[in-house]
């Protein structure tokens, strides 16, 4: 036990740290998501293209890889960025695909007449897609999206090897000074990372029930 | 063409529109891309004031004519695929019972499964390898394919249970009706139909499975990412990293393409065939080129929660 | 538990299917100990089963050069290799019928624990900590924690104090090591991979002035680089390199440091580091093996 209180600032520090990962990384990925949903369902083909081979080539690259390049190739080709940065961008990068593929089976979710009665009545594409499809379908989004950052929060784990000092490059550190105590200490680190993706799940959950009510 | 009810059959100044942003968004995706090579094929100053040469001068590259090279990689192609395919099969088991035990009638066995499977989704692989590999002094191979496996089952879990969830009611009335008992009823009529149906999404958690054993570096084990990247390169020296990096980088990309494909063609295999549960509810986008069925959209979905 | 030992089974086949692979064409980079064909030892004794076996699974580094590293043909080369080799030939084990498998920091203790390795020769550092878990035999070298620096030293460092004095200046070292732990007494500008080579990219792009572990370590980093870096040479921390057994093997442990001994004095440990680390580094003087 008194190597989890010993180690406890250090899992602060880390946790937050992994908290800060997963706000910037989740709200990057979120903003681009959007965007890739966006050209994947617009009327321009080649935008439909650029989004597909984005979405093929990131969700076929192992997380490890991506980090690898941001932490790597990115500095050789000039981006002078801090390696909290370049981590959160390739996560960014890793996630973005997942929310825009949650975010277009949501709309799909949504019934045909409605997009068919709204351009009916005369809304253009932006329109049918903000007021008619976009609110209905956003509650069959969320309890996707949450599982999305579910991930995201324990793809943060991976960043500790490449110069991020989060939760789990915490978690060695403390290994490293008490190898007697390693399953305490494991417990402890599994502990952070479920008080963040515990709730999700549950609130994911619930809202999932809320909208098999509604159907 | 497209068929989404989303905007109109495109006129002339749209398809006018279109053809320019095709054209721009074309030429500054070639623009990047030759800045790319040429920054790469630049000779680099380093911080220590040395100059190294360029990405593609054929000193980074004369390791890959060596054989012996190739037979490495391939060694850590077969490592990062046996690990795979075992995690793969027992996280299809896990996923069976977890499943099961996760719609099973008595509250006993549904509770502490849920528990269960709330604790497995929300631990990192990396942390579940090093408990594994730590706690109960495994080996490395052990560690990574128990972690994988039980990671995975609960995420195949879940996806069963929706499965399980979204066929028709009567399926199962159907079933009691003649005489089944309820374990038999599901073992018999709901659970041959939830597999088939969410059989594309399993495919796609399967993909992610064999992306995320390149975490198994973390306990040694011998796959491609560590034998290519680590260990080629301390080898070789570190001017090969880059090198070895883009071929490992290319393997992967090769081996989870070809397994995506394959799940597109059995997504569009079993759509056609697909008990007609609530799959055909046509989505707003429609038949969009190239992607087939709606099962397509499902196997999107699934992979979409679960990296 | 069934379900355990069909992992454990397939695990074996794996290890064995790459075993035999590796085979196919390994070098011999140095001249062999002498195998003892003829050795008796008291039954019961680990020295006798694995005399009796004839063959014997060692854990070494697989990415360290001078010290344990693999090439293509999955063979290790290197000073711990040559120590493991010493070792079991005086088991009466011939090279060819040692099992190597790769150790990283984090799967050293729990491999010596469930007897995946027999023993460990592997950069492996011998502490109060580690004692309550394994057995160490030696030490067989005694290293020291040093700096790696761009060829010439542009930033002037000397030593450890460089980044108390500098608190901007950032050092790099692998993420959960013993490196880590000791430089933090110097600075918190620490930023830690997972791999030491993977450190001399922040070097390069000026992200970090220097790489901070065991000096053999940098000096295998540093032969590697064609004279990119150099390392500091101005040790310190003391870190003696042991070979880790299972705890409380009281009778191979002490045939251990009675087999090192033997090899410190009759030049086979002389002869194993001038054919591995010895082509870098200077040849030191044998420490004293540590009878705790």
């Amino acid at each position: 036990m008194d190597a989890i209180i010993e180690g406890l600032p250090l899992f602060i520090d880390g946790f937050l740290v992994t908290l800060s990962l997963l706000g910037v990384a989740g709200m990057g990925a979120l903003g681009i998501g959007i965007v890739v949903a966006a050209m994947r369902i617009s009327p321009v083909a080649s935008l439909r293209m650029i989004a597909t081979v984005y979405t093929e080539l990131v969700r076929n690259t192992p997380l490890t890889l991506l980090l690898f390049g941001c932490a790597f190739v990115l500095p050789y080709l000039g981006v002078r960025l801090d390696y909290f940065t370049l981590a959160a961008i390739g996560l960014t990068v890793y996630t973005s695909p997942f929310v825009a593929e949650a975010l277009r089976s949501g709309v799909n979710g949504v019934s045909i007449g409605q997009a068919e009665a709204a351009r009916s009545i005369g809304l253009t594409f932006g329109q049918t897609l903000g007021f008619v499809v976009m609110p209905q379908a956003i509650r069959m989004v969320i309890p996707p999206l949450i599982n999305v950052f579910i991930a995201l929060t324990k793809n943060t784990s991976v960043a500790g090897g490449f110069f991020v000092l989060e939760l789990f490059a915490q978690s060695r550190r403390v290994i490293n000074n008490r190898g007697d105590e390693v399953l305490a200490i494991l417990l402890a680190v599994a502990f952070f990372y479920l008080i963040i993706t515990v709730p999700l799940g549950l609130i994911a959950g619930a809202i999932e029930k809320r909208v098999a009510v509604l159907r | 063409m497209s068929q989404s009810v989303l905007y109109d059959a495109p006129g002339p100044r749209a398809i006018r529109r279109s053809r320019v942003t095709s054209v721009v968004s074309a030429v500054l995706i070639a623009l990047g891309i030759a800045w790319l090579i040429f920054t790469l094929a630049s000779p680099r100053e380093t911080a220590g004031g040395s100059t190294q040469v360029g990405l593609f001068d054929a000193s980074r590259w004369d390791i890959l004519l060596d054989a012996a090279v190739w037979r490495a990689l391939w060694r850590g192609v077969q490592g990062t695929l046996q690990m795979a395919g075992a995690a793969a099969v027992l996280a299809m088991i896990i996923g069976i019972l977890f499943s099961f035990g996760r719609t099973a009638r008595t509250a006993w066995i549904r509770v502490p499964t849920a528990v269960l499977l709330e604790f497995f989704r929300g631990m990192p692989v990396l942390l579940m390898m090093l408990f594994v590999l730590l706690v109960f002094a495994s080996g490395s191979y052990v560690a990574g394919v128990a972690a994988l496996a039980v990671y995975n089952g609960a995420l195949i879990g879940e996806i069963l249970r929706a499965g399980i969830a979204s066929l028709p009611r009567g399926q199962a009335e159907a079933g009691l009706a003649i005489g089944l008992t309820p374990t038999a009823t599901r073992f018999l009529i709901e659970f041959p139909q939830a597999f088939r149906q969410m059989l594309p999404i399993i495919i796609a958690q399967m993909v992610v499975l064999l992306k995320d054993t390149a975490l198994a570096y973390i306990v040694g084990y011998p796959e491609l990412l560590r034998i290519g990247v680590n260990n080629l390169s301390n080898f070789y020296g570190n001017a090969y990293f880059f090198t070895l990096f883009f071929v490992v980088l290319v393997i992967y990309l090769v081996i989870n393409l070809s397994l995506s494909w394959v799940a597109r063609f059995v997504a569009r295999r079993t759509g056609s065939k697909a008990v007609v549960a609530k799959i055909p509810r046509r989505g707003i986008f429609g038949r969009t080129r190239g992607t087939a069925a709606p099962t397509d959209d499902g196997a999107d979905d699934g992979a979409a929660g679960k990296s | 538990m069934r379900l355990k030992k069909g992992l454990m089974v397939s695990a074996m086949a794996a290890v064995a299917v790459l075993g035999l692979s590796a085979c196919t064409d390994s070098e011999a980079p140095t001249a062999e100990p002498e195998v003892q064909e003829e050795v008796e030892f008291e039954a019961g004794t680990t020295m006798a089963e694995l005399n009796e076996a004839g063959e014997i699974t060692i854990g070494t580094k697989f990415d360290q050069p001078l010290f344990g590293l693999v090439g293509p043909d999955n063979e290790p080369v290197g000073f711990d290799v040559e120590i493991g080799k010493i070792i079991a030939a005086e088991l009466g084990i011939a090279p060819e019928d040692i099992n190597w498998v790769e150790a990283i920091s984090a799967n050293r203790e729990p491999f010596i624990q469930n007897g995946e390795v027999d023993l460990v020769v592997a950069t492996y550092t011998i502490n109060d900590t580690r004692k309550e878990v394994v057995s160490f035999a030696g030490p067989y070298y005694i290293a020291g924690q040093d700096l790696l620096v761009p060829a010439d030293n542009p930033d002037g460092i000397e030593g450890p104090e460089y980044f108390t004095e500098n608190p901007d200046a950032v050092v790099c070292t692998v993420s959960g090591s013993t490196s880590e732990k000791n430089i933090r007494e110097y600075t918190d500008n620490v930023i830690a991979a997972n791999g030491y080579s993977d450190c001399l990219e922040p070097v390069r792009t000026g992200a970090a002035a220097a790489v901070t572990t065991d000096n053999v370590i940098l000096a295998g980093l540093a032969d590697k680089s064609d004279g990119e870096f150099e390392v500091v040479n101005n040790a310190f921390t003391e870190e003696p390199y042991g070979i880790g057994v299972a705890l409380e093997d009281t009778e191979f442990r002490d045939f251990i440091n009675d087999t090192l001994e033997a090899a410190f004095e009759d030049g086979r440990w002389v002869d194993a580091w001038e054919a591995t680390a010895g082509v870098v580094l200077d040849t030191p003087e044998p420490p004293t093996v540590d009878r705790y």
